[in-house]
């Protein structure tokens, strides 16, 4: 096929999803006008059955919690495959530590950059217990907030303090906080089918509206969530980052 | 649709081109974090907070962290061939 045939059928195909495309927005219900009854049956759902302020945290850690169940077993699973593939190309005599390895990385980096990564790493934790913490209660949650803490690590990196690291992310301890919030949203959803008979029902008290401590097993979720996605993204990036150290080292 | 709406999908629709008109990896990677920038503006102009905080994150820790380290590997390899 010649490249001029291949242009034409492009810009044909190109043409064609174009106006179906512009088809379907246009048959689109208005901008808040949704049809069918379920957006207004989620926020009842919600806010009177579960006590739960944030709609969206109230569908996805109740109404439709085992979906979210296999989202977190999703990243879950990525997290273990990238670290066994990660770790099988890594070599038994290169298996010293990437602490020990970044010293000669170190003073690469320029002093503004170091102080103003130590000096944030602090708030950025704070801002991600706070997003987990209100995730019944305000937009956010256990999957934004385990991203957040996740990224205080990579300030610490991003600082130079490769002994901090070393100190604050023993890969071991990671594995288990990532197993234990996997393995910790599992028996919540095990515990709605003891305590009320059905997996994933909303089994502990509710307690008041828009309370920090209430909503029932939404908070717990979110918590489970937030350690599992903080630990996952930590182990992730901190085996990307021992490779990249180890070549670094190599050329040394 | 009001005007913020417009200019919102107008910097999606120019931010996510230039993301695919830009050959050089690493670049596209900064230029992609400005395409994930617009996507958070357009997700809060529709009133979807929860969308557009999900969005950040992953747009401005998860996609570039991962994609600047596997560069970085990628470029390792080849200069060891």
């Amino acid at each position: 096929m010649s490249r001029r045939t291949r242009i034409r059928l492009a810009l044909v195909a190109l043409a064609v999803l174009g106006g179906l495309g512009v088809a379907a927005v246009a048959g689109l219900p208005d901008f808040g006008h949704p049809r069918g009854p379920y957006a207004a049956a989620a926020v009842e759902a919600s806010l009177d059955d579960r006590h739960v302020t944030a709609t969206v945290g109230g569908v996805t850690f109740d109404v439709r919690g085992i979906d979210t169940l296999g989202e977190e077993l999703i990243l879950f699973c990525a997290a273990i495959g990238a670290t066994v593939l990660l770790r099988a190309q890594r070599g038994e005599g290169e298996g010293r530590d990437a602490a020990e390895r970044a010293d000669a990385a170190r003073p690469r980096m320029a002093a503004s950059l170091r102080a103003l990564g130590a000096n944030l790493v602090g708030p950025v934790l704070v801002l991600g217990i706070y997003v987990i913490a209100h995730g019944h209660l305000t937009p956010g949650g256990g999957f934004q907030g385990g991203v957040i803490l996740a990224s205080a690590l990579l300030l610490v990196f991003a600082a130079g303090q490769m002994i901090g690291v070393r100190r604050l992310r023993p890969v071991s301890a990671v594995e288990v906080a990532e197993a234990v919030g996997a393995g910790a949203y599992a028996l919540v959803a095990l515990g709605g089918l003891i305590f009320a008979g059905a997996a994933m029902a909303n089994f502990l008290p509710l307690g008041t509206t828009g309370q920090l401590l209430s909503g029932g097993t939404v908070p717990v979720l979110n918590a489970a969530v937030g350690i599992e996605v903080a630990a996952a993204i930590t182990l992730i990036v901190s085996e990307l980052l021992d490779q990249a150290l180890l070549r670094e080292s190599g050329d040394a | 649709m009001n005007a913020l709406h417009v200019a919102a999908l107008l910097a999606v629709a120019v931010s996510g081109t230039a993301t695919v008109l830009v050959r050089d990896p690493v670049r596209q990677a900064v230029v992609a974090g400005f395409f994930g920038l617009a996507l958070v503006i357009l997700f809060m102009a529709f009133q979807a907070p929860d969308v557009a905080l999900s969005q950040l994150v992953v747009t401005a820790v998860a996609v570039p962290i991962m994609v600047l380290l596997t560069l970085a590997k990628l470029r390792d390899d080849r200069d060891d061939e």
